[in-house]
Order: C-alpha cells, then structure tokens, then sequence
C-alpha cells in the first residue's frame, strides 16, 4: 500500500525510515540555570488547559425553537394521552375529548418542528430507512409511527362520534404509548457527548415525564370544566413535585455538569420554568377546582412551566458543549480518580 | 454475524471491527498514526484534503490566536493542524533563542482528524444509516442518503463531525474512501512532506507508533505519548491515533473521552422506568378520584 515516490529515476518503494531525533541536543552545554531537561515533564495536574478556550465539541446545529419545542409538544401530547384515556374511562367526557384534540394538535406541532429542523427536509422519510436501538432519533421516528394512527383516530372518532368501540381502542392505544413519547427524548438528548445531557442521563427522562404530566394537566385545566379536572389537579402536582425533586438530584449528581441548569439563558429558563411549575401546581389543587378562570390561569402557568424546563434544558446542553471546561474537568477527574 | 449475539458492542475492546458491521472476509482495519513531533505545521493535508475531496471554502478569517486560521474540525475541515506556542522545553533541544539561551521555547504542531473510532457514537445515533462502517474498519457518510438531523454533531465526543452551510447535510473524513479502495493512501497522508500523517494496517501503526514514544523517551522527549491506540479506552480505540508531546487537551483534544452509547442500555432503562411510573402513577391518581360526579 505504501507506493511511495516517484521520479524519473528511481526512489520508489520503501519509504525513509522514521529516524527524526526530536528534542535530541547538545547534552547540557552546562548552562546554570538550574533547569533539569533530562526531568520528567510534569503538567501540573490541577490546572484546567484548553486550545485557546474553544470548544473540543462541536454544539448541536438543533434550533431551539424547533427541538426544545418539539421536546414540549411531545411530552404535551403523551402525557394528554394517558390523562385523555383516564377521563374517557372515568366518563369525564369534556377533558377526554379537549385533551384528545390537544394531544394531536401537539403532535402535528411537533412532527412539524421536527421535519423543519432537517438540514434536508425533503428527505424526512428517510427516518423510516432503518430501525436502530442505538439511535434514539430512529427508535423515536418509529414510536411516532405507531403513536401517530391512535392519537389521530382517538381524537377524530371522539369528535365525530363514529366507531365509539374503535375510538376507545385507540385511545387506549394512545395512553399505552404517550409515556414513550414524552421519555424517548430525554433519551434522544441524554445519548451524545454534551455534558450537561449526558451526565443527567439517569434523572432526565423523570425530568421530562414529570414535566409533561406537568403540561397535560395544565391543558386540561385550561379546556375543561372544574368538575372534570379533579384528578389533573392531583396529576399537576405531583408532576410539579416530581419535576423538581428529579431536578435537584439531577444538580446533585451531574456534578459539574449540572452547572450550565444554573448558568446565563438555561439558568433563567430553568427558574422560570420552577416558578411557574410550583405556582401552577398551587393555583391549580388550591383555586383550580372554583372557578374557570382561575384554573385556566393555573393551567397556562403549567404548559408554560413545562416549556420553560425544556428550553432550559436544552440550552443546558449548548451551553455545556460550548465550554470546553464541562468536556475536560469531569474528564481529567476521571482519569486522576482511575490512576488512584 | 452469529458471534455478535448476546456480545455488548457499545463499548469495550472490538478486534474485529469490519466484520462485526456484517463485512464478510474484511481487509486489515486502516488507519491513520499522526505523528506531530515531525509536524512542521505546513498544512499541507489540509490543503490536500480539500482539494481531493472538493471540500468548499468556509471563510477565510482572521483568529489572531496562533498560525492557526483553521481553528478546527468541522464540516469543511476534515484535518486541522493546531499550533501551540510554549515556554517549555523539547527534550535536549536547544532553541538558540533569547540571550544566552535563557528561553525555552517551543511550538507544537499537530494535524488533526477524524478518530474512525472503534465505536463510533456518530454511526449509532444516525438514524437514517447514512454513517456506515466500511470494510476498511472507517466510518463514513453517504451523503445521498443524510437527510441532515444533525445528531452525529453533538455525538461525536471529538468534535469531528458537523453539518454544511447551505447544504444541511454532515460531512467529515471518510479516510478517502475512494482512494483508498483503489489501494492509494489519503491525500492527507500522500501530501505530509515529513511523514507525520502515516497510513497503513492499524496493527502496524500501533507497533511503529510504540516504537516511536520508546525513541523519544530515550532522546529525552519525557512528554511524549501516544493517545487513541489503547482499544480498552473509552471509544475502543481509534482507527486515527496520534503521537503528542503534552496533555490531549492543550491540543484540543478530550483526555478521556467515552463513546455516549455506553450508557445507552442505562438511558433506555431510566426512559422505561420513568414512563411506567407515568402510566402507573396517572392509574392511580384516576383510581382514586373515581368516576367523575362520584363526589369529588
């Protein structure tokens, strides 16, 4: 393989040998300066080194407002699944029907933002090219592939009225792959490089679930009458609840990788999506079953907060990738904790 | 193809890389060893590599960091050659620079590429199959099938792989694919006029490469180490390993990086566990609420 040089007379074949005397000197012309050269080169091991501060990752090219949108649209609508098909079965027919709709309305909302995101958006089948277990993004194009029929038929069989027994069907259908649909992304997310991502991969897909019972409960309280909601108001809290727990073991456990949740546009993102989670929770258990208005309140703080948490989350992870301290620290931790 | 089940290829040692993706009766895995204590920084490959492979122009700017205008890789760089100006000494070199010798002085120069990792993250999460394992042991991108979703990028723990301007799609090394079937070596590794960009049998690499850090160390070059040979690290080994003279990280390299897919089997289980708690969760919450009118 190694058909090296060329000329009109000769030099072919093998190549010079690999003989460069790098750093080979004069053997100390006794200079006094106290320098060893001969000494082992130590790098201070504390010292955080980088190539002239730029990035060792290159950060997602996902556009925040098609991905972090498409993470809050999915989780609206699978968790809106699970909560349609408790109400269509505990004969809470308003919230069963608002939520149905809401659930494939998100899911146009997020396919849609998903196709835009495409560098080549024309060639969007290709998702359907192949099945892999180690791509989230292909085992989540197929979960939407299954997911997409039941949603659309619970929601068009539900308004129409037609085929009530196959309407029940995909409904339940619906619920059974809704909780898929909102924790694959956090997987989808958790599965690269960044740091802020991948170091939550245990607690992330509690985050987003937690988050997406946050904002389905909030769209039931919005669309439906107080007499049906009562068990949304229950589901807001504890995704309220859960929400913040999984985010505090999260800060907890990334270590350093926690630290972009906290920082510049993730950090005011991540607040806000706390507040309006914990105001929405209260507003909903407290006001949310007397009046309309209050509960709708209530219910847009909740889809707000939940939207709030996945924007924050996602830039969390561009911010963790742009620094190149969260790629390196954690990494030389490692190797210093290995080497003992 | 009957060997890979029940064998866990997220990670860990994988001799026989090839035949693993499915090819039968594969030729040795290929590679680059990148040799930067030879590394005069030319940019030579660089320049090579785009004009072999028609890699556009990306701009022409200005750092004001170092020689390096290049910065790094991406979806038109597919090498990058970093410069590193340091206050410490090459072994037993002398530099002749400043008065009497008092400055030590030296500049580092290496080329950089795509690793062809042993388990590529950027080949796992593609799902349309657009990145696929060639019978070389290499990864690359069929460009007529990426549909650009851009999840190769923040997978690849080297920051290698990124989408094109304009194009939408990703782009990276492919290891001149084409060349090298047809039994050449890459344009990059053709062009180095010092041989530090060396191509060749992966297994041959590695021994030439353990010979090279033994002659350094003997010159005095303590500094000298090899990173990306070792197939237990955390991507398996890389298929382009280097020579370097300080920490992977003044070079812009990761010290320790891990292929994401690892974890993978973890990621999937959290994701189970977090959507029945969901399901189960809701059930409860509507068992004990009760049929609406039931007075609460």
């Amino acid at each position: 393989m190694s058909t090296s040089g060329v000329g009109k007379d000769g030099m072919h074949g093998e190549r010079p040998g690999r003989e460069a005397q790098v750093g080979k000197g004069p053997q100390r012309r006794g200079r006094k300066r106290g320098r060893h050269r001969g000494e082992k080169a130590m790098v201070p091991d504390a010292e955080f080194t980088s190539y002239y501060g730029r990035p060792i990752l290159n950060p997602p090219v996902w556009k925040a407002s098609d991905v972090a949108a498409y993470f809050f649209l999915g989780g609206l609508a699978g968790a809106g699944s699970v909560l349609a098909a408790g109400a269509h079965r505990t004969g809470r027919p308003v919230a069963a029907r608002a939520l149905k709709i809401s659930s494939l309305a998100a899911l146009g909302g997020s396919t849609a933002a998903l196709i835009h995101d495409l560098g080549r958006p024309e060639r969007f089948v290709n998702m359907l090219r192949v099945m892999k277990p180690t791509s989230p993004m292909s085992m989540g194009s197929w979960l939407l592939v299954a997911y997409g029929p039941a949603v659309g038929a619970a929601a068009v069989l539900d308004v129409t009225g037609l085929f009530p027994r196959l309407g029940g069907a995909a409904t339940a259908g619906a619920a059974a792959l809704g909780p898929s649909v909102c924790t694959y992304t956090a997987v989808l997310a958790a599965d690269t490089a960044v740091p802020a991502w991948h170091e939550a991969h245990r607690e992330l897909p509690f985050v987003f679930a937690a988050s997406a019972v946050a904002a389905a409960s909030g769209m039931a309280l919005v669309t439906a009458p107080p007499r049906e909601t009562g068990p949304m108001r229950t589901a807001a809290a504890l995704g309220a609840a859960l929400e913040l727990a999984a985010a505090k073991i999260l800060e907890h456990r990334a270590g350093l990788a926690a630290e972009p949740y906290k920082k510049g546009k993730a950090g005011r993102f991540v607040r806000a999506g706390e507040i309006l989670s914990v105001a929405g929770a209260a507003g909903g258990v407290l006001l949310g079953g007397r009046g309309r208005a209050a509960a709708a309140l209530s219910g847009a703080a909740l889809l707000a907060g939940s939207a709030c948490t996945r924007f924050g989350v996602f830039h969390a992870g561009t911010q963790s990738a742009r620094d190149p301290r969260y790629t390196v620290i954690p990494q030389r931790e490692r190797l210093r904790a290995a080497a003992g | 193809m009957g060997g890979l089940v029940g064998r866990n290829l997220l990670a860990g040692p994988e001799p026989d890389v090839a035949a693993d993706a499915g090819h039968p009766d594969p030729p040795p895995r290929m590679g680059f060893f990148t040799d930067t204590s030879v590394c005069i920084g030319c940019k030579a490959c660089e320049v090579a590599c785009k004009e072999w492979n028609a890699v556009p122009e990306d701009g022409l700017e200005f750092t004001g960091m170092s020689y390096d205008n290049t910065q790094g890789l991406g979806a038109d760089t597919w090498r990058h050659v970093a410069f590193i100006e340091q206050n410490k000494p090459m072994g037993h070199a002398e530099t002749g620079a400043g008065d009497g010798g008092a400055t030590d002085l030296r500049w580092l120069m290496a080329s950089d590429v795509c690793k062809h990792c042993t388990h590529a993250a950027c080949l796992d999460v593609c799902p349309t199959g657009s990145l696929f394992r060639t019978e070389f042991g290499t990864v690359v991108v069929q460009e007529d099938i990426c549909n650009g979703c851009g999840y190769c990028i923040p997978a690849c723990p080297y920051g290698v792989i990124d989408q094109r301007k304009g194009d939408g799609r990703a782009w990276k090394c492919t290891l001149c694919y084409d060349r090298i079937g047809a039994g050449m070596e890459p344009a990059c590794a053709k062009a180095c006029p010092t041989d530090s960009i060396q191509y060749g049998p992966l297994d041959e690499l590695r021994e030439r490469a353990a010979l090279r850090v033994d002659q350094l160390h003997d010159l005095g070059v303590d500094d000298a180490r090899l990173y990306g040979h070792d197939p237990d690290d955390g991507v398996g080994g890389d298929g382009a390993f280097f020579l370097l003279l300080d920490e992977p990280e003044v070079y812009g390299l990761p010290p320790d990086p891990v292929v994401t897919t690892r974890d993978l089997p973890s990621m999937w289980r959290h994701a189970g566990m977090a959507a029945a708690a969901m399901l189960g969760g809701l059930a409860a919450v509507f068992a004990v609420h009760g049929r609406a009118g039931g007075g609460r």
